[in-house]
């Protein structure tokens, strides 16, 4: 092969592969463009059922209740426009409080009910960048 | 006293730094040009002058900033509370090791100890490098000196680590206790050598660019140091995922959380840069290619300091930030991508075609690495920032783990079968068939596995079967560049190859292994009631009050069986920090050879009973186990090519 034509190779391939790259993330982005709700966002129609996403809120205040098994908890998530409950079956991350800010991960039941397999609470105050206060705001925590 | 005289090292470091790059930039222009214009004997010794100004210009700067972060542990170590940084993240209480570690666990300190790893590491260039050209060399460190400038302006305009509070209060707010662990004491500094090591890689391309020296000299000079940083960022990121799944408290290893991903693209690039500078240093070829990707990963490494930094990724990592410092790390970051981008539009011209190669051969197997590579690093990149993108447009919306898993796991898994294939094929022409020969007992190796897991371990899912089957075929390709050979003859580099290799097939069967073999119990337990995990009976026996040097605890006593084999004990805590006021938990792991047992204490209900959540992990610590053999792989080829490049020195100074 000429030198010429080895680069020129080169530079398709190295193109394509980054074009590649770009349109496979795309495409998967389209799906993840619906993996962040609010209640509010939650049209009984139009459930998301059966595919892994997150539900962020507030948790309600007096809305936490234990289930007799001791590891499962059912509460409401809210931001003022609508209400979800949402059931629970794991440790409560520390920070994980009535009236404070959590992520819950896991997916919406047919009656528009949220199964929860894992809860990111809002992490300490101090340590939460000012411009991002509010539901975006999340620390790893206790996965089911 | 201390504060000032820290603040004044900086400023001189900095000075220094302006001249560093003043002296290189007139220095190299004249010795550049003097050939053309048949410049007088003076000027020539002018311009020697010059170029010979800057070596110790490097070193000096590089102690000054030493100075000035050793003056900032001094503060924090005596609890100078007059010092800001020191009371908003400090404590008189806390133990030594966390006053010392929380100099740098702060925006402020880590960005010091940024510049200062940076500028240590000039002065080793300025002190070590003798085999490139001079002037090369010299340009080499003026963009040391502009990357470090970026830095110090920043420290010094909006981010002083030495400002003062007055009044000093009586005590300090504390350290996120999250980061009281001795990972944080060595996982910030072990990332940071890494990124500061790939910024001196760039610097010498961009030496080389100036210069118009683009070819095996500069890709040698530049080996060691992609390579050593290449062995910090695995180490860097090993580690940090090894203090995310114990600290963390709920058994992952990986959770794409943006600030991991900051560390992985760095390491993507810096990999993909590894494999290529080797084609340029041995064959000559792929010139522009290596340039361009120690332009990629210098700015991935940028992007990894100050994404972290800058506030706008939020994580145990993010610290509160003001607006204005966000603005002006963005510049700074627009700045050194694009400047570095405009220099490599700007003179790729120059870079003259390098040797050819056949698609079958080793330097095709190391493209398709480098391109396979390139695909990974732009999905996680897509991945990362289009979060940051969706916000500014006002749109909220998160990429979690099902994304990368998603996308760039396939890739993943196809770009560890070529590399399984690729030291299998010769340099520069390779036929397929005779490769294909050599391959055929790693395939095979791949199918019998296949076919043995999917008829033992019935139901794993697609993914992490297809990774265990692949582990054991790479596992067996890695080792196969040693069949046949004299193993004492054979070269330390060789060696380092093989046992990196290996590393990323052991990493791979223990994140498969994670995920198929994973069993877990999770219940409300009373008191001396057996519970049931793999192969484990725990019970727990009583929960105790525990007292820490700044932390009280509850902690749980579980007394565990495996089987009928001897019973041990872990002692699982829940730990309440009183600055600032925080609950962590932290978990008991017992370590066997076939994996771990990972036990997590919960809260306590009206019954009296105890959350308790257990794992059993089979083989799960391969995952880190590779890690190390990865970077030991590393640490054997950066050995073994020192080695021999001074043996070829030597020989060609008796020549």
């Amino acid at each position: 092969m000429k030198a010429k034509h080895q680069r020129l190779t080169l530079v398709l391939l190295a193109v394509a592969a980054v074009i590649g790259a770009g349109l496979l993330a795309l495409s998967a982005l389209k799906d993840q463009a619906a993996f962040f709700y609010a209640p509010g966002d939650v049209r009984k129609n139009e459930l998301p059922l059966g595919k892994a996403v997150r539900l962020g809120g507030m948790v309600e205040a007096g809305s936490i209740s234990k289930l007799p098994d001791g590891v499962s908890i059912r509460f409401v998530v809210t931001d003022g426009i609508a209400k979800v409950p949402v059931a629970f079956r794991g440790i409560v991350p520390d920070l994980f409080r009535e009236k404070s800010g959590v992520v819950a991960e896991g997916s919406f039941n047919p009656d528009g009910s949220f199964t929860a397999t894992n809860l990111l609470a809002k992490h300490d105050e101090k340590y939460m960048p000012p411009q991002m206060a509010g539901k975006m705001h999340e620390t790893k925590t206790l996965e089911q | 006293m201390i504060a000032e005289a820290g603040l004044a090292a900086l400023w001189f470091a900095a000075a220094l730094a302006a001249l560093q790059l003043a002296l290189a930039a007139v220095g190299v222009r004249r010795a550049m040009f003097s050939g053309a214009t048949k410049a007088g004997a003076d000027d020539v010794a002018l311009t020697n002058q010059l170029l010979s100004a800057v070596r110790p210009v490097a070193v000096v700067q590089g102690l000054l900033a030493g100075l000035a972060l050793l003056l900032l542990i001094v503060t924090f170590v005596r609890s100078d509370m007059s010092v800001l940084l020191v009371a908003t993240n400090s404590h008189s209480d806390k133990p030594l090791l966390y006053k010392i570690a929380g100099a740098w666990g702060n925006h402020e300190g880590s960005m010091l100890l940024w510049v200062t790893i940076l500028g240590l590491a000039g002065g080793a260039v300025a002190l070590l490098e003798h085999r490139l050209q001079r002037a090369t060399l010299i340009a080499t460190l003026g963009a040391q000196a502009l990357i470090a400038l970026g830095f110090y302006a920043f420290l010094l305009f909006s981010s002083n680590p030495f400002a003062r509070l007055n009044p000093a209060p009586a005590d300090g707010n504390g350290l996120n206790p999250l980061l009281q662990d001795p990972g944080l004491a060595f996982h910030p500094p072990t990332l940071y050598i890494g990124y500061v090591g790939i910024s001196v890689a760039f610097s010498f391309a961009v030496g080389a660019l100036v210069t118009r020296d683009v070819g095996p000299a500069f890709a040698r000079a530049m080996r060691p140091w992609v390579l050593g940083a290449w062995i910090f960022l695995t180490l860097g990121i090993t580690a940090g995922s090894y203090w995310a799944y114990y600290e963390l408290g709920w058994g992952g290893w990986w959770f794409w959380d943006p600030v991991e991903n900051a560390s992985l693209m760095p390491w993507l690039a810096a990999t993909a840069l590894l494999h290529s500078v080797t084609v340029l240093a041995t064959r000559d070829g792929l010139r522009a290619w290596t340039v361009m990707l120690a332009v990629v990963a210098f700015s991935m490494s940028m992007l990894g300091t100050f994404l972290v930094r800058s506030g706008i990724l939020t994580s145990v990592h993010a610290f509160a930030v003001d607006p204005k410092r966000g603005a002006f790390i963005l510049v700074l970051l627009a700045l050194y991508i694009g400047g570095a981008l405009l220099l490599f539009a700007a003179r790729v011209g120059t870079v003259r075609q390098g040797t050819t190669f056949d698609p079958v051969s080793r330097e095709g197997a190391l493209v398709a690495n480098n391109l396979l590579l390139t695909v990974i690093l732009g999905i996680v990149l897509t991945g990362t920032l289009y979060p940051i993108v969706a916000a500014g447009m006002g749109v909220q919306l998160s990429v979690g783990p099902p994304f990368f898993d998603k996308t760039a796991g396939p890739i993943a898994l196809l770009l560890v079968a070529i590399m399984g294939a690729g030291p299998l094929m010769r340099w520069r022409r390779d036929e397929a068939n005779a490769v294909l020969g050599r391959v055929i007992v790693p395939v095979a190796a791949t199918g019998v596995a296949l076919a043995g897991f999917a008829a033992l371990g019935g139901g794993i899912s697609i993914l992490p079967l297809l990774g265990l089957a692949l582990a054991t075929g790479v596992g067996a390709a890695s080792i196969a560049p040693l069949w046949k050979r004299n193993l004492r003859r054979t070269p330390l580099f060789t060696w380092g190859m093989v046992i990196a290799h290996l590393g990323i097939a052991v990493s791979l069967a223990g994140m498969a292994s994670d995920s198929a073999f994973t069993k877990q119990t999770l219940v409300a337990a009373r008191i001396g009631e057996p519970q049931r995990v793999g192969p484990f009976t725990v019970t727990l026996d009583h929960i105790r009050p525990v007292i820490g040097p700044n932390w009280s605890a509850l902690e749980g006593k579980l007394t565990v069986r495996r089987g009928d084999g001897t019973p041990f004990v872990l002692r699982p805590q829940s730990r309440f920090f009183a600055s600032p006021p925080t609950v962590t938990s932290e978990s008991a792991i017992a370590t066997r050879i076939d994996g771990q047992l990972y036990t997590v204490l919960g809260q306590e209900d009206e019954q009296g009973r105890w959350q308790l959540r257990l794992w059993w992990k089979p083989f799960v610590t391969f995952i880190w186990l590779g890690g190390a053999l990865i970077a030991l792989g590393g640490l054997l080829s950066l050995l073994g090519r020192v080695r021999r490049e001074r043996r070829t020195a030597m020989r060609e100074d008796e020549a």
